[in-house]
């Protein structure tokens, strides 16, 4: 299973905070980001947002990075702490 | 020399702290370092002229500290520094109210300004804290802004 969490803002526009998913057939960012607006039509737009964030176990990626199997993929906005 | 965890120091809570305990800590039985340099954030009265009281302040736990170790370790290895101090707050916290310390200690000054600040503006653009601002008019999250980007540019060039 893959574990897929959102952060503030997104969290609040997809009004949802975490999600599992089967790993099988998700080889990486993007095409995990195309099986999540497949089955939520609704997450297009935010998911096609450029300045998106993604993290895979706690280090920040690009999209074509490798998923694998029990992996914890976090999508999120630019930071803003300080 | 003094093991890592000695030395290093990063802490997330949502409780205040006290910065002369943080300066205690970067000093105490402390004898190589000659300079201690400290920052501290505190929440706004205003931005962009709405009536702010507060923000709240969510982050990623686990890769929030992981992020910012990552961080002391860069500058540890640019810079000759004892010890490394960082705190940031989460959940609400209203104006006036502190939300991050950095404190760096050193042999030389110029390595303990230089490194608190490289701290300070790669938290701003690497570690996951996002805030959302609480005004009279209703909540907001903060946009990342372009002018924090280009301050950690401008080190990734040096």
């Amino acid at each position: 299973m893959i574990t897929v969490i959102f952060f503030a803002a997104l969290r609040e526009q997809l009004a949802c905070s975490t999600i599992e998913l089967a790993a099988q057939g998700i080889n990486n960012v993007a095409e995990l980001k195309k099986v999540l607006i497949d089955q939520h039509p609704s997450w297009r737009s935010h998911f096609e947002n450029s300045s998106l964030l993604y993290a895979i176990n706690k280090t920040v990626v690009d999209e074509q990075h490798p998923i694998s199997a029990n992996d914890e993929v976090a999508f999120f906005p630019p930071v803003t702490g300080g | 020399m003094e093991d890592l965890d000695n030395t290093v120091k990063v802490i997330v809570q949502s409780y205040d702290f006290i910065v002369a305990n943080e300066v205690n800590w970067l000093e105490q039985d402390n004898y190589e370092d000659g300079a201690t340099v400290t920052f501290c954030g505190r929440v706004r009265q205003s931005n962009l002229n709405k009536q702010v009281f507060g923000l709240f302040l969510e982050h990623y736990p686990g890769m929030t500290e992981k992020t910012i170790n990552d961080i002391i370790r860069q500058a540890q290895a640019k810079w000759e520094i004892g010890r490394v101090s960082v705190i940031h707050r989460i959940g609400q916290l209203n104006v006036g109210e502190q939300i991050v310390f950095v404190g760096v200690t050193s042999p030389h000054r110029k390595d303990a300004y230089a490194a608190n600040e490289f701290i300070m503006d790669f938290l701003k653009v690497q570690a996951p804290f996002w805030k959302k601002e609480l005004t009279t008019e209703g909540e907001t999250w903060l946009n990342a802004k372009q002018t924090d980007e280009d301050k950690a540019e401008l080190w990734r060039k040096k």
